[in-house]
């Protein structure tokens, strides 16, 4: 009671010093300033990036115009522009211009400081020129058109063909010579060539594949009974039976196999039967057989339509094909499929561990110092550079583990199933690297779980168990899937550690294949899933065409769309858990109070 | 052990002992609870016996000696702090999930040990039904929040569940504003309707004790109306330990009214007694509101 009034007065007597010295920085203003504006610039940096990587991946496939270019020095160059970019040419180069221009181009490089404007141009046409690119300096040109029927063809091979057309040929001869005349043949004929180019595609790959795969598990089952004979396992008569079987199959196989043949020949002939003879800039003359046209266009006279259509075709292409010229074009299907395969099977790994480690640390374990070390060891995990993750999985999934499977189940095979790199080394690994984030998630959700309710249940004569299993983690599992979507996230662009244990940059076949139902881990059977093979993977395909391709301004722009797809799959994948999430809070959490 | 401290209860000490008690308690004395005779003719269900309680240094609980009585309702009042929750929580073990609680002495229930060292827990648990102070529903339906007890001890049989669904809900006094909506979230609800789902719940299982803490604290008076009603109709069959602040409640719902004091058992005996003529000046001037 006595020390009220001192307490009051002292309390006085600071607020009054405080007010005497108040500055800025007290009020509390600059800071209002300094913390928001940090806030607005890395949202802005963000933003820019992402308005940057929309805006590149976008435009990538919006149809081009076709520019016909011709220099003063009378060359010619068809193509799309590329980009184009300010630089600062040497003078010398002006000395190679027409008398005449010389000094009028030296004036009004003077006025812009040296400065001019060059163009990148796609003229494409690689197997005739050896090049794909050219540089035009604005000051070179002299004259550019946009042909009206200048075309931009896409082929399976070779990148780009610009030219004028020339002639349609059916087996050979030409059927007729006016570009509109032949615009009409190609919109008639190719769909056609196409349908039955993904048919003869479907015939390699799916039944070719389901042939082979008779024939091998014939042979295999033949191999097995000649051990079991050697054992004495098998009766003559038997292994008997089992080799005239086998034949039986392996005659029956190669009819198939022949017949599928044939028909790939057929179609074949047929697709061959048709072509377009196109001129180049250079004055060439070449023809491009319809089977090897992926697309084509005048790229000068489309109406807004078209064009819509045209990009809708090349994202459908995008999407859903896979892969040519050395990833470089065509679509990126098998990525997009491995991808989402590796996440998905990461995320089975990672949350159920994360879950039941996190329900340990926070309900059963004692907490003390142990408890407490474990944790941040937990958060440090999460510290660890992801190339060591990628070499421990090397090292411990892919070799050690793999090699025991491989050991225990898969011994009747020639070449190894599960040692060396593949989805299921690549989905633990990145399990492990996630699953710091699973676990602290978890623990926080666990702990926000109000003390109330358990006590409720307790009183009800609930058991412990009981009470996680019925209300704890109901009410926790917003909070874990909020878990769950950080760890799929972080999962699902990284890269470095998948160079190690399974991401390539081609594989024959794919880790989900719904033709082909005989996947194995072991003695489980996995349908569809095949969690041996290596597979290919979004960013790791950003990575390669960036870095590692041999033509990267041919690459650049896939560069841009492939981020783009990645960035949309992450957030749809997100997009689907955060749904699941706001369901599930609606039916535990919404409190009326 | 009832009988033996009524021996030494003195019979008329209305006056003499009032300044004593709190004096005594302040000096941190031992307290005489002062229990009027007519209990010792119930018959108990639950003896509690030299109960002490400490969370962690400091001690909640001094030496309480109570007998409730069977399929009657007893009332504990007192100031807030004063251990009222705490010896309600006592009952059930539920202080078991607090790590820094250190308990001494026992209890008894229908004669058997409730802290002796190979006590089922959850089976003792399952005897009683408890309503606490704040509103604790499930993540979950109405319903399943309802039936709780049940499911846990596996009932299966969807016209049993109905059934007691049904009847708590009709005794907790919110059937009808929550019937049609049984599958529906109990965190949707008001929070006084989810204070009856607790009650709901708390009586589903039938429990042979039901303990109440505060269950009225949220609830608008024409519930708390339906609850005393309700309380009415259980009594006899069930025991009811209620915490109340709440005199005209405690007043019109218990039989035997116990009043704490810090820690302390001060007065327990007859609600009529306790409330007209208490024989302690200090459970007078509380019931009747001059000091808390
Ligand atoms: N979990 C706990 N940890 C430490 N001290 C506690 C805890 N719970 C209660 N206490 C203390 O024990 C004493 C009794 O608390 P209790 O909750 O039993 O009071 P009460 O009589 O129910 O009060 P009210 O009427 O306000 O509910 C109080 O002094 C309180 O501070
Ligand atoms: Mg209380």
């Amino acid at each position: 009671m006595t020390d009220l009034p001192k307490n009051s007065k002292l309390g006085t007597r600071s607020r009054s010093a405080g007010r005497r010295s108040m500055s800025l920085y007290a009020e509390g203003e600059p800071m209002v300033w300094l913390t928001g504006g940090a806030l607005a610039f890395s949202l802005l940096m963000i933003l820019a990036m992402l308005v940057y990587v929309f805006y590149m991946g976008f435009s990538n496939f919006w149809p081009q115009r076709v520019s016909k270019i011709t220099t003063h020095a009378g060359q010619v160059h068809m193509g799309s522009v590329s980009r184009v970019q300010t630089y600062k040419p040497s003078l010398a180069n002006v000395d190679r211009l027409p008398e005449a221009l010389r000094d009028a181009t030296r004036e009004q490089l003077l006025e812009t400081d040296g400065y001019t404007l060059r163009t990148l141009l796609y003229t494409g046409n690689y197997d005739l020129t050896g090049t794909r690119f050219q540089w035009v300096s604005d000051y070179e040109i002299d004259a550019r058109e946009y042909p009206e029927w200048a075309l931009l063809v896409e082929r399976r091979m070779d990148g780009n063909f610009y030219g004028m057309p020339v002639a349609f040929e059916r087996d050979g001869e030409p059927v007729t010579e006016s570009p509109g005349e032949i615009w009409e043949h190609y919109r008639e004929i190719h769909p056609e060539v196409r349908r039955r180019f993904r048919e003869r595609e479907r015939i390699r790959t799916v039944e070719m594949g389901r042939v082979n795969r008779r024939q091998e598990t014939a042979r295999r089952r033949l191999v097995e009974a000649t051990n079991r004979f050697a054992n004495d396992d098998l009766s003559a008569e038997e292994l008997d039976l089992v080799r005239q079987e086998t034949e039986a199959i392996i005659a029956d196989t190669r009819k198939e196999h022949a017949e599928l043949t044939e028909r790939v020949d057929a179609i074949n002939t047929e697709n061959r039967r048709y072509g377009l003879v196109m001129e180049t800039d250079q004055g060439r003359r070449h023809t491009l057989f319809f089977d090897d046209i992926v697309l084509a266009f005048p790229g000068n006279q489309l109406s807004l339509f078209q064009k819509v259509r045209i990009f809708g075709e090349r994202w459908r292409e995008f999407i859903f094909d896979d892969p040519r010229e050395a990833n470089m074009e065509g679509g990126v299907y098998p990525q997009i499929i491995g991808t989402v395969t590796m996440t998905l099977v990461m995320t089975i790994f990672v949350v159920p561990f994360g879950v039941i480690a996190a329900l340990y640390l926070r309900e059963y374990a004692k907490p003390g110092p142990i408890v407490s070390a474990v944790r941040i060891a937990i958060n440090n995990l999460a510290g660890v550079p992801s190339i060591v993750f990628g070499v421990f999985g090397l090292g411990f999934f892919c070799y050690i583990m793999g090699g025991y499977l491989d050991d225990w189940f898969y011994s009747a095979s020639p070449v190894p199933t599960y040692r060396g790199g593949g989805v299921l080394w690549a989905s633990l690994t990145l399990a492990l690297l996630t699953l710091p984030v699973v676990i602290v998630a978890t623990e926080e959700a666990l702990s926000a779980v109000p003390g109330s309710m358990r006590e409720g249940s307790y009183a009800c004569g609930a058991s412990k168990w009981q009470t996680i299993k019925r209300i704890v983690l109901p009410r926790a599992m917003p909070g874990i899937m909020t878990g769950m979507i950080l760890a799929m996230a972080r999962g699902a662009g990284e890269v470095a550690p998948l160079m190690l244990v399974g991401a390539v940059k081609l594989a024959p076949s794919l880790p989900f294949d719904i033709h082909n139902l005989s996947g194995t881990l072991g003695p489980i059977p996995t349908g569809p899933i095949h969690l041996e093979r290596s597979f290919l993977h979004l960013g790791f395909h950003i990575y390669d065409l960036g870095f590692q391709s041999s033509d990267s301004e041919a690459a650049r722009p896939m560069v841009f769309t492939t981020t783009l797809l990645l960035i949309t799959i992450i957030v749809l994948l997100n997009l689907t858990a955060i749904m699941i999430r706001t369901r599930l809070r609606k039916k535990f959490q919404s409190g009326a109070f | 052990m009832t009988a033996e401290t009524l021996e030494q209860a003195p019979p008329n000490t209305q006056r003499t002992s009032v300044g004593n008690r709190l004096e005594e308690i302040a000096a941190g004395e031992q307290v005489r609870s002062e229990i009027h005779p007519e209990l010792a003719k119930e018959d108990n269900i639950l003896s509690i016996e030299h109960f002490n309680l400490w969370y962690g240094r400091a001690q909640a609980l001094y030496d309480i000696n109570m007998s409730v009585p069977k399929g009657k309702v007893t009332a504990l009042v007192g100031p807030s702090g004063c251990g009222k929750s705490t010896l309600l929580r006592s009952v059930n073990r539920l202080n078991d999930l607090i790590d820094i609680v250190r308990i001494e002495g026992d209890m008894k229930i229908n004669g058997s040990s409730v802290y002796a060292p190979n006590v089922d827990v959850i089976e003792l648990r399952k005897r009683m039904g408890m309503v606490f102070q704040k509103s604790n529903p499930f993540p979950m339906s109405i319903y399943e929040n309802v039936v709780y007890s049940l499911r846990i001890d596996g009932e299966r049989n969807k016209k049993v569940l109905d059934e007691v669904c049904e009847r708590s809900l009709r005794g907790a006094a919110i059937w009808d504003e929550v019937k049609d909506r049984l599958q529906e979230s109990a965190l949707g609800l008001s929070g006084g309707q989810q204070q009856r789902i607790c009650i709901a719940r708390a009586i589903a299982a039938e429990p042979e004790v039901l303990l109440m803490d505060e269950p009225c604290s949220a609830l608008d008076p024409i519930a708390t109306n339906k609850i005393e009603d309700m309380i009415d109709a259980l009594k006899g069959e069930y025991t009811i330990l209620i915490v109340t602040h709440n005199m005209q409640q405690a007043a019109r719902t218990s039989d035997y009214t116990a009043f704490m004091y810090l820690g302390r058992l001060i007065e327990y005996g007859p609600t009529d007694t306790i409330f007209q003529k208490p024989r302690l000046i200090e459970t007078k001037d509380y019931v009747t509101g001059r000091f808390g």
